[in-house]
């Protein structure tokens, strides 16, 4: 064929060839549609929801509201006049002032200075247009009659502001510099704790995989424990330290550690597994041939360091350095229990919602958080891509050679690095066990009687259990499906497309934006699902979704190593799809079903930023125990409470290691040769 | 064989991968029982090919026609067929004999009837004791072979092979090239398999098909297409050929610089540019002194080097005339020894005139 003619090719004229859809296609759509249904109403409309209500502005339009005086003997003998007119006069309500909320309320009797309750004057007012709308005690009035009442009820007259949509909010916002500043705060101290972290965790990383240093397993398994925590135990550790009663309070040299260093000490110690598990894969893919190669044209240590070992780490450094960026922005337990007047963004949606129920600059703040949160996002899933290119090359594994100098140089690093991180937790137990810190030290289980404290007591602890259980069985369930569904269906791939999208959308939305979303979209009475507000559904579904992306990738690992053809060989042998899925696929695939569902069991005992929003009364969780009963000062207690987190999530972890091998033992008999 | 009956036919498919055209007007009658192999170079469109078939990719217009009945637009499981994988996907975590009857397993089946085919099938593929084992225990071979007796499990109207032997190293590869054509002709089964490997294609095949670029280059059977390639493409892919620019002269013979070869005859007319080709094996040697009364196409060559193939030495031949640098030529051990070739040597090249094939010239080369 001449070449030249290649690609002017086109089909010729004709229908296209059309499928008929199979039952299992059907089928697949029909459920892929059904998930997908799910993660439109659990996540994008509640985003939708709260964008919406970020560009929502309320204002009291005195234009619409007109008064009448009587005189004395009842007779309305004066004009009418506009609230407007009457506050040009006045002045007694600032033009700032007239900007509010939704729930904004403007007592009418601001306009009338002279205003006695016990005065036998009557008041008249209506509005000048149908859409103005004021309160007469709890009754709210609309339209342009008059309504007449007397001067004891006047003073119960509330004026009820108009909304429209614009950018409000927002230019309020970048002009109150206690909320812009956050902004500042809030990069500084991810941009330092990042720093920091990925240096610690390349170190550790590093000596793990290219030196010979001893008890490798054991540092492993103490890098791991911070993820068993809820983020704002290291902030109730360090304040027992360093706080004003702290035991080495002497260290902090007149400084303090409520405040950017306290932050900063937190954040290490919780991003720092998920900085370490980053780099140390990046780093065991390196190629022992570059090693060999480098040793052979002798180049230095340093050089080598330099020209072999950084590059090929470079993308898991730079992936972690972004992960741990986006953590620390999110996160919002820590900076709340050691922050101190220092504020940070998630921490403002929180004060604005919870302490001063301005839902829509909650929402403000959430747009501008999720602006360098989506960024960190995205640029890690694209550095991602690229680690995995490096990851399919064929590689030799280095093995690293004794070295007694490096090695025990190694060992002193990973030995402080473990006992920051054991130190923490162990000073919080110890914290928990103390009668009464610094007066009565000695110990007694008092700290744990939850039911004397704030905090929902132990209902909150197996409150928490209930939600881990569901969230684990329910998310892995349809993360599985899910998942299997965007793999394994046939055509469709409009849709698949849309889905896998949606998928990734979690990970780049904080908890707390994703928490006050529902409160937007799941709260209003016109949508027929608030029956689930306030509910332990409501929080399993905001808890599945807030940690969707990163099950949903383990997967879709698993599910790729599985044969392409595997559905096309039973559609061959005329059996169905759910066949292939019951009887190969999730037996295959159940390693990473298990490491799902524990997955989502840890971050449900641990989570605060969603949730924090959603719960009630009846469904009060141990980690918003923790961040409630540190905010009465029962700081001992929340201790204990975290504790029982941690202790509760490390014996579910040998559990669930227990069982996955009992598993494996019996179902995948097939994986021994 | 007979070629009674067609079973399959494949009427003007086209298949489009959005600007790509993979398959480009594709017309084949496959007949009953027959074995057809789909030959090309990887991404020619072979397996594009197999796949419509059998409705894993729908092809973009055409249509396929299996036992006079139209399936173009049937899924996959609507339609007769049993495939066999380049990756053979068996089921990892299920037994060989639970893989072999995971098709079985129908309604109205009995777990008799079931377990007395899956022994049967055992015992024809030549595995009876494995059946309990897992497919990773077995070899590679192995694996490939409980692959083809769960594809047969259900009597299926056509077995399709998608490169079943590529993943096999070279000895095993030439074992069950026999065993799979064994195997097919006592079943009678019709049979597509793609490959890419001509050897394998032309041990294996009734007919083959040459596939480029999304194009049927020539449909026959081994030896049609090895001693008649119709294109200058399938000459090339299949076995070595030597190449030569010529012109046809007054007398419709060749003419390759200087030297003038007949040749059989053609429909060229004279003064046209063409494409002489011959196979190295069909080259024969002569001695120096050879120079027979009425023999045609003897020329006169310098043997640049040689090279061991075992059962034959492959030569670099040299001639000025001929334009082109080397030709090759295949000649036997025998021939070597009787005629005690050594490099650098001159010697008589014979050209016999019915194994030069001519081409056009505006046949783009490949």
């Amino acid at each position: 064929m001449n070449p030249a003619a290649k690609g002017k090719l086109s089909l010729p004229a004709g229908r296209d060839i059309k499928a008929v859809v199979s039952r299992d296609d059907h089928m697949m759509r029909w459920w892929m549609a059904l998930i997908g249904v799910y993660l439109i109403v659990t996540l994008a409309m509640p985003l939708y929801a709260m964008l919406s209500k970020s560009v929502s502005t309320y204002r009291f339009d005195l234009q619409q509201f007109e008064f009448q005086v009587s005189d004395e003997a009842g007779d309305f003998t004066s004009p009418p006049v506009l609230a407007s007119s009457l506050n040009q006069t006045l002045g007694a309500v600032s033009a700032q002032a007239l900007n509010t909320s939704a729930d904004g309320r403007l007592a009418a009797t601001e306009f009338f200075p002279d205003f006695s309750f016990r005065s036998p004057v009557n008041y008249r007012i209506r509005g000048t247009s149908e859409q103005a709308a004021y309160l007469v005690g709890s009754s709210l009035t609309t339209g342009t009659e008059w309504t007449e009442i007397d001067s004891n009820t006047f003073r119960r007259v509330q004026l009820r502001p108009v909304a429209s949509t614009g950018l409000g909010n927002f230019s309020t916002y970048f002009s109150t510099p206690a909320l812009m500043g956050s902004i500042r705060n809030s990069l500084y101290i991810a941009v330092i704790s990042t720093l920091i972290t990925v240096t610690l965790a390349f170190g550790f990383a590093y000596a793990l995989s290219r030196s010979c240093v001893r008890y490798k397993s054991t540092f492993r398994l103490i890098a791991m424990i911070p993820i068993l925590v809820p983020s704002l135990l290291p902030g109730i550790a360090l304040i027992y330290l360093f706080g004003n009663q702290g035991m080495l309070k002497e260290l902090m040299f007149g400084g303090t550690i409520y405040g950017p260093t306290g932050i900063v000490l937190g954040s290490v110690f919780f991003t720092f597994p998920h900085a370490f598990l980053i780099i140390s894969t990046a780093l065991s893919i390196s190629d022992a041939r570059y090693y060999e190669a480098a040793v052979s044209l002798r180049s230095s240590p340093w050089r080598t360091f330099r020209v072999v070992t950084l590059p090929g780490a470079r993308y898991g450094i730079i992936s972690a350095a972004f992960v741990v960026f986006n953590l620390v922005i999110t996160d919002f337990g820590l900076p709340k229990v050691i922050g101190g007047q220092f504020n940070v963004l998630a921490v403002d949606i929180y004060k604005q919602v919870i302490g001063q129920q301005n839902f829509e600059m909650g929402a403000v703040v959430s747009v501008v958080l999720i602006i360098p949160a989506i960024l960190a996002f995205t640029i890690d899933r694209i550095v991602q891509r690229k680690q995995v290119a490096l990851l399919s090359a064929r590689a030799v594994p280095y093995q690293p050679s004794p070295d007694k100098k490096a090695d025990s140089i190694w060992l002193v690093y990973c030995a402080m690095v473990s006992v920051f991180i054991v130190g923490l937790i162990a000073v919080c137990q110890y914290a928990a066990l103390v009668k009464f810190w610094p007066y009565n030290l000695t110990l007694s289980l008092n700290n744990y009687q939850f039911d004397q404290m704030d905090g929902g007591g132990w209902a909150s602890y197996f409150n928490s259990i209930k939600l881990g259980l569901l969230t684990a069985v329910v998310g892995t369930c349809i993360v599985f499906f899910g998942a299997y569904l965007v793999e394994k269906s046939n055509g469709f791939n409009t849709g698949r497309g849309l889905f896998q999208m949606v998928a990734m959308l979690p990970m780049a939305i904080p908890g707390m934006v994703l928490g006050l979303a529902y409160i937007f979209f799941f709260n209003s009475p016109a949508n027929p699902l608030n029956v689930i507000y306030g509910t332990m559904t409501i929080l399993v579904v905001c808890t599945v979704t807030h940690f969707y992306t990163v099950s949903h990738l383990t997967a879709v690992t698993a599910l790729k190593q599985m044969d392409r053809e595997f559905e096309a060989v039973a559609a061959s042998l005329k059996q169905s799809a759910l066949k292939v899925f019951t009887r190969v696929t999730i037996p295959v695939c159940l390693p990473a079903i298990l490491d799902i569902s524990i997955y989502l069991f840890v971050n449900a005992m641990t989570t605060v930023s969603a949730v924090v929003f959603l719960y009630s009364p009846k469904t009060t969780l141990a980690s918003i125990a923790v961040l409630n009963m540190d905010d009465a000062g029962d700081i001992a207690p929340a201790a204990a409470m975290g504790m029982m987190i941690f202790y509760t999530n490390a014996g579910a972890r040998i559990l669930h290691l227990f069982a996955s091998r009992k598993i494996l033992k019996r179902t995948q008999a097939w994986r021994q040769r | 064989m007979s070629k009674s009956k067609s079973y399959l036919q494949i009427d003007n498919l086209w298949k489009a991968f959005g600007d790509f055209v993979a398959l480009q007007d594709v017309s084949l009658d496959v007949f009953e029982g027959e074995f057809v192999c789909f030959l090309g170079p990887s991404g020619c469109g072979k397996t594009t090919l197999l796949r419509a078939i059998a409705g894993l990719d729908l092809q973009s217009r055409g249509s396929v026609i299996q036992d006079g009945v139209d399936v173009s637009e049937l899924p996959p499981a609507q339609r007769d067929f049993g495939i066999v994988f380049q990756s053979y996907a068996l089921f990892p975590n299920l037994t060989i004999r639970k893989n072999i009857a995971f098709g079985l397993e129908n309604a109205g089946r009995d777990r008799a009837s079931i377990n007395n085919r899956v022994e049967e099938l055992l015992q024809l593929v030549g595995l009876p004791e494995q059946g309990d084992k897992y497919p990773a225990q077995l070899s590679g071979g192995q694996q490939q072979r409980i692959a083809l007796a769960r594809a047969i499990a259900t009597s299926p109207g056509l077995l399709l092979l998608d490169e079943p032997l590529s993943a096999l190293d070279a000895k095993v590869r030439v074992r069950l090239r026999h065993e799979i054509k064994a195997l097919q002709r006592e079943l009678g089964v019709t049979t597509i398999m793609v490959t890419h490997d001509q050897e394998e294609a032309l041990a294996m095949a009734d007919r083959i098909v040459v596939i480029n670029e999304g194009r049927i280059e020539q449909v026959g059977t081994p030896t049609e297409i090895y001693q008649n390639p119709q294109t200058l493409f399938v000459a090339d892919f299949i076995g070595e050929m030597n190449q030569f620019e010529a012109t046809i002269d007054d007398q419709r013979q060749l003419q390759i610089g200087s030297s003038r070869f007949s040749c059989r005859s053609h429909e060229f007319t004279s003064g046209a540019q063409v494409i002489a080709a011959i196979r190295p094996d069909n080259i024969v040697p002569q001695p120096l002194d050879y120079k027979a009364a009425g023999e045609v196409n003897c020329h006169r060559v310098v043997l640049k080097d040689m090279e061991f193939l075992g059962s034959f030495w492959r030569c670099r031949l040299h001639n000025e005339n001929f334009k082109v640098n080397h030709l090759i030529a295949d000649f036997s051990a025998n021939a070597v020894r009787r005629l005690n070739l050594q490099p650098d040597q001159s010697m008589m090249v014979q050209l016999p005139e019915d194994t030069m094939i001519i081409y056009a010239r505006d046949e783009a080369r490949v």
